[in-house]
């Protein structure tokens, strides 16, 4: 077993502004200095934490009963378009965006000119043409988020590309361990499932590594990425071992179409060798939490008991956090365009 | 048309010894020439090196403009587009040229290069097919492989071949590496070069045919080509700039200009690479001219096609191995020249008495930058673009035509 490259130690100090409140940081565009978020790889570990922070105020707000709403983002516009399906990550930004007040439209690429044979250059000059004020995209190939906020005006938020990175989902996990353990600095976390194919994954290696985390992967080897060493992580293809003495599980989803044989032999015995069940938790710490981005194949990569576990899962609470952060990012990125001192 | 007679005088040749060439009737005639025929046209060079025209091996179209821009007088064309598998398509491929590049059509080993059914291969020697290829990607079936590899050298020609296992990179964009998770793009290991060129050599140990691997990238690779050189066998091997400048750090940022077939290695490679090219192990040195356009290049990294506009760039790439003392100046025209001859069975690729009057000048030292806006090929898809490169091609005859 190897252990990470990173030092524990020297990690905590680098990152203990992550508890910081907002309010200690300085006004203007230096605590968030990006025009997009595109990725977790272009983020400091304060840039992380000042999202994370912003979106707390947000959280407080969404739990107070019935005035869930803030008018800052009035007449923006913001543009979902998305290439790929998605049911929970466009009706979370949908969500974020009317709570601030912003007109927010869908584009599904199933009803759009895509299917036509457009290219997504010129889609995303279309939309660049309707004026937006930030656009939210999801699309199934790595770099394609990147391809379209080289030629837009607007602030581009990635929703998600390909295997490369899903930024929001990595903050929302981030604020959730955070807020269930106290910190996400100095913890030990195993990311376990399909690792090759998830940008989930890939974007909360990068936060949680940044942050000062040991990470860890658990995978088979037919689902674990080349050079993993090289991105500051441990791998395991046992899941016990993987899991011995973690403060946190993060379970990914399997698709259905890598147990067709050529990834998995099975459904069932991906269960027998990496689901997680209540025996298996026992090898991490005794209160580890249980992360799932959703949706869960029950019976496949989580138990039903570990999933529905009412202190230890976190599942429905990374849902809520997830509009939270949301929130957040469409606040920061669109202070620019609304003239809002110090960012320009 | 009668030619007068040329000389060019003040030359370095290949960049060494001063030299006066004389040209009569289309063909070289003499070497410092005691004396010159009357009514000569004489080319005072000032000191520029006079090297044979470039022989490019395995571009993918017939692009004038980029390959006149960069000093290359005949060019050995894929049969991909096409795909040339018959006599009259390898006819009329060689016609393309005409009249101021030699287009060598190279003959689709397979109908339709599906890699199943030998092509007529024969046949379209006789239209001027000077070798066959297997395209774009390798035959996957061993023993259509082998009956090719044999049929083949019972005409004469050689097999040149590409070397990626289907298996390991089927639908990979990227080598194995950092840089291909960080990206999430999907990736194949390294060695799918290797294992596909330890099966081929296996089939030329057993048929005593040719073959020529197009493109040998890795440290695997050209180790199996180093030994099977050692032990005698007809193989010989080619790289292009880009595997010998750029490694795969060159795809960060999902530039689709840097997609390449295969693709981009890591830097331990290209150290391999660089070490081979100096060592003798690469016979080619190639530009594997393939432009691309926006509607093939302007999309998301694995949704672009691979390939490259490198046409314009190989001579400066070469001269910088040279000026990086990886090689002498006389073995880059080897690779650029006269080793891609020997290989198509062509009486040229040299400058010696008798040999067509295929011929450049080059202004070694002059800087330019590799601009993609600015390109004279039809697409401006080049991995080198901005890079500040040295040497250019400044004239430039045809069998003893002046094309630039």
């Amino acid at each position: 077993m190897r252990f990470s490259h990173l030092d524990p130690k020297r990690s905590a100090l680098m990152t203990s502004a992550t508890t910081r409140p907002a309010s200690d940081y300085p006004p203007g565009g230096d605590a968030f200095r990006h025009r997009h978020l595109i990725g977790i790889a272009q983020l400091a570990p304060w840039e992380i934490s000042y999202v994370l922070d912003a979106a707390e105020e947000w959280v407080e707000m969404n739990r107070s009963g019935a005035a869930k709403h803030d008018d800052r983002l009035a007449g923006l516009t913001i543009i979902n378009a998305f290439f790929e399906n998605s049911t929970r990550t466009l009706l979370s930004f949908e969500i974020a965006g009317k709570r601030l007040g912003a007109d927010v439209v869908n584009m599904h690429a199933a009803q759009s000119s895509v299917k036509k044979g457009e290219t997504l250059i010129d889609t995303a000059m279309t939309l660049n043409a309707m004026r937006a004020d930030a656009m939210v995209i999801r699309h199934q190939s790595s770099g394609a988020v990147q391809l379209i906020a080289d030629k837009v005006d607007c602030p581009v938020l990635n929703a998600g590309d390909g295997r490369h990175e899903h930024p929001t989902q990595a903050l929302l996990d981030a604020l959730t361990i955070r807020r269930r353990l106290g910190k996400v600095e100095g913890l030990t976390i195993a990311i376990c499932g399909d690792v090759l194919h998830s940008r989930v994954a890939r974007s909360n290696i990068l936060a949680l590594t940044l942050l000062g985390n040991e990470v860890r992967i658990v995978a088979p080897p037919t689902l674990t990425p080349p050079a993993m060493e090289r991105m500051h992580v441990t791998t395991f293809t046992d899941m016990d071992e993987g899991l011995k003495d973690a403060d946190v599980v993060m379970m990914l989803r399997l698709q259905n179409e890598r147990m067709d044989g050529a990834y998995l032999p099975s459904a069932r015995e991906y269960h027998a060798l990496y689901g997680l069940t209540p025996k298996r938790l026992e090898k991490a710490k005794p209160q580890a939490i249980v992360m799932h981005p959703g949706p869960m194949n029950r019976g496949v990569e989580i138990d039903s008991s570990v999933a529905d576990h009412p202190t230890r899962s976190t599942i429905t609470e990374q849902v809520e956090m997830g509009v939270a952060v949301r929130m957040a990012c469409l606040d920061i990125l669109t202070r620019r365009k609304r003239g809002v001192p110090g960012w320009n | 048309m009668e030619l007068t007679p040329l000389l060019i005088a003040n030359a370095r040749l290949l960049g060494g010894d001063p030299v006066r060439l004389l040209v009569e009737r289309g063909r070289i005639a003499a070497l410092n020439p005691l004396e010159t025929p009357g009514g000569a046209e004489t080319v005072d060079a000032r000191g520029q090196w006079l090297a044979p025209g470039i022989i490019d091996l395995g571009v993918f179209a017939t692009d004038k403009p980029a390959f006149h821009f960069g000093g290359i007088t005949r060019a050995a064309l894929m049969p991909d587009s096409g795909p040339l598998d018959g006599a009259g398509l390898v006819e009329r491929a060689a016609k393309g040229g005409k009249p101021d590049l030699w287009v060598h059509p190279l003959a689709a080993a397979t109908k339709g290069l599906a890699g199943r059914e030998l092509a007529e291969i024969g046949l379209m020697k006789q239209a001027g097919a000077r070798a066959v290829a297997t395209g774009r990607a390798r035959i996957a079936d061993a023993g259509v492989m082998r009956r090719v590899l044999a049929y083949a050298a019972s005409l004469g020609l050689t097999v040149i071949a590409h070397a990626e296992d289907e298996g390991l990179t089927a639908g990979a964009v990227a080598t194995d590496g950092e840089m291909a998770t960080r990206l999430g793009l999907a990736s194949a290991p390294a060695i799918a070069e290797a294992m596909a060129i330890a099966r081929d050599l296996c089939l030329v140990e057993e048929t005593g045919a040719p073959i020529h691997f197009r493109q040998v990238t890795t440290a695997r690779g050209l180790d199996l080509i180093r030994g099977a050189k050692a032990k005698g066998l007809p193989v010989t091997c080619g790289i292009t700039p880009a595997h010998l400048f750029l490694s795969d750090t060159a795809i960060g940022d999902f530039r689709t200009f840097a997609r390449l077939s295969p693709p981009l290695r890591s830097e331990d490679d290209r150290h391999a690479c660089l070490s081979a090219i100096a060592d003798g192990t690469i016979d080619v040195l190639t530009s594997g001219h393939d432009p691309r356009g926006p509607e093939d290049k302007r999309l998301p990294f694995a949704e672009a096609q691979p390939g490259m506009a490198g046409a314009e760039t190989l001579l400066a790439m070469g001269l910088q191995l040279v000026r990086d003392g990886h090689i002498s100046a006389a073995r880059l025209f080897d690779l650029l020249a006269a080793n891609p001859a020997k290989l198509l069975g062509l009486e040229a690729g040299r400058i010696e008495p008798g040999l067509e009057a295929d011929l450049i000048l080059i202004d070694e030292g002059t800087p330019w930058q590799v601009d993609a806006k600015k390109m004279a090929a039809w697409a401006g898809n080049t991995p080198f673009d901005g890079m500040p490169v040295q040497g250019r091609a400044t004239m430039l005859w045809k069998g003893g035509q002046r094309i630039r």
